[in-house]
């Protein structure tokens, strides 16, 4: 027996495209424009992310037939709540940097709409391991837009990818500075990251005829 | 009082809770497509973060920060249980819009009803968490300051929903490439009235100044329509503090 059916392996594929989290399921968007300024901060909220939606949604599928109706919003922010507390304190301990300049996003990842959206639309309906199949393959398609967002900001507006400079010293004027390229700065300020996610909207819409909206 | 107009006009334009930091998207996007659904849930979200974050920052006061225990003898000092705030300010505010909608349903049931599922997703709008975090984060020093920031931040969301909400009923009449309908579009907006945003950021510093310079004239005219709406807020701060007092 295969581990991954064609069923499951949907689970994964699918969120990564023509069902995507950010921009077909318009879930999870503060944290993909907020802190997509650096490649590096990108990378490590998609895998905090990824490690709070799996988890939880299977701590939520095994809790699923116990949890009563009426206050399953409540159960599941505590879930969420309890996992964050987790993310937050090893990434105090091990990068306390890199927790500086996500500063309240990693708390916000508790009212993340990705993750209450998934409880409820799958979740709370599946069992653990399809559920935590679906976990990941929304994550990663989470991720995704991350970090092309992530990388389009940081190289046009800093230069550099992960801190290393790629485009060549900006003050010593190398590499393509010395052709009389400038950084844009326009790619810093946090509006530049409402206009690449567009972008990417239209691009993908474009391939795909069948997910354009009718306004 | 000085301290209390700046952070007022800071939080509505400088720090704007969608064009500066993001908070709030889903709602935002998901609810913009109509005016009268729009003002609904932005009166919802400013009752909300005046409710919670005032409540939160009694919590982070007497509760959670650094040696915030103290009131309880010399020995408990020492504790510092600020890594249990996520999940202490999301029962807050899950139990504030619990009780909104509780209160709302039995004395409002038109407006409980125009509202919808609205109402309980607010527990999930970021805007909320993030009023509170971005409280703890700023180190906000009385609970009138954290009122007005609560209120003002509220505002500032309030008129962004507003605002989006207008233009999207209004750019259905126009011709916007077939692939960018709907979602890109929307988005591309908020991009660019963000930038516009960005121009508020002189507003306090006198243009690029480091240090915040006292309220400047210009904006003075402002402030004096908005005294009213201040003078409102300042009465309640002082019967909060009264009570702390107490």
């Amino acid at each position: 027996m295969a581990l991954l059916t064609k069923k499951d392996a949907s689970l994964i594929t699918d969120p990564l495209a023509d069902n995507n989290p950010i921009t077909i399921q318009v879930l999870g968007i503060c944290s993909a424009l907020a802190i997509t300024a650096e490649l590096k901060a990108s990378i490590v909220m998609a895998i905090a992310v990824m490690f709070v939606l799996g988890a939880g949604n299977v701590v939520i599928s095994l809790m699923r037939n116990i949890i009563p109706s009426k206050i399953r919003i409540i159960v599941q922010l505590i879930v969420v709540a309890t996992l964050v507390i987790v993310v937050d304190q090893v990434l105090k301990a091990f990068a306390y940097e890199l927790s500086k300049t996500l500063s309240v996003f990693v708390g916000l990842i508790i009212t993340n709409c990705i993750i209450m959206g998934r409880f409820e639309a799958f979740a709370l309906a599946n069992g653990p391991w399809r559920s935590f199949l679906d976990g990941i393959g929304n994550s990663l398609g989470y991720g995704v837009i991350l970090i092309i967002v992530g990388f389009f900001r940081e190289l046009l507006g800093s230069g550099t990818l992960l801190g290393y400079k790629v485009l060549g010293d900006p003050i010593a004027k190398t590499g393509l500075y010395a052709t009389g390229y400038e950084n844009n700065g326009f790619m810093i300020i946090p509006p530049a990251a409402l206009i690449v996610v567009g972008i990417i909207i239209w691009v993908q819409r474009s391939r795909n005829p069948a997910l354009v909206e009718d306004n | 009082m000085l301290e209390h107009i700046e952070l007022f006009f800071k939080s509505i334009f400088i720090d704007n809770m969608v064009f500066a930091v993001f908070l709030g998207m889903c709602s935002y996007l998901a609810v913009s497509k109509k005016v009268a659904t729009a003002v609904g849930l932005g009166a919802a979200v400013i009752f909300v973060l005046a409710v919670t974050v005032p409540l939160n920052w009694l919590l982070d006061q007497y509760l959670l920060r650094d040696g915030a225990l103290v009131w309880l003898g010399p020995e408990y000092a020492d504790y510092n249980l600020s890594f249990l705030s996520f999940i202490l300010f999301i029962a807050t505010i899950a139990t504030m819009v619990q009780l909104v909608e509780i209160v709302v349903e039995k004395f409002s049931p038109s407006l409980y009803n125009s509202l919808g599922i609205f109402l309980p997703l607010i527990a999930v709008n970021c805007a909320i968490l993030g009023g509170s975090l971005f409280m703890q984060a700023r180190d906000i020093q009385t609970l009138g300051l954290a009122l007005n920031y609560g209120v003002s931040s509220g505002i500032g969301w309030f008129l962004a929903i507003l605002a989006i909400a207008a233009i999207r009923e209004k750019i259905r009449y126009s011709n916007v490439p077939a692939p960018l309908r709907g979602l890109g579009i929307t988005f591309i907006i908020t991009g660019l009235m963000g930038i516009g945003f960005q121009s508020f950021g002189g507003m306090l510093t006198g243009g690029g100044e480091e240090a915040p310079a006292p309220v400047e004239e210009t904006t003075a005219e402002k402030v004096i329509e908005k005294k009213e709406i201040k003078e409102e807020i300042d009465s309640k701060d002082v019967s909060y503090n009264d009570a702390i007092n107490k």
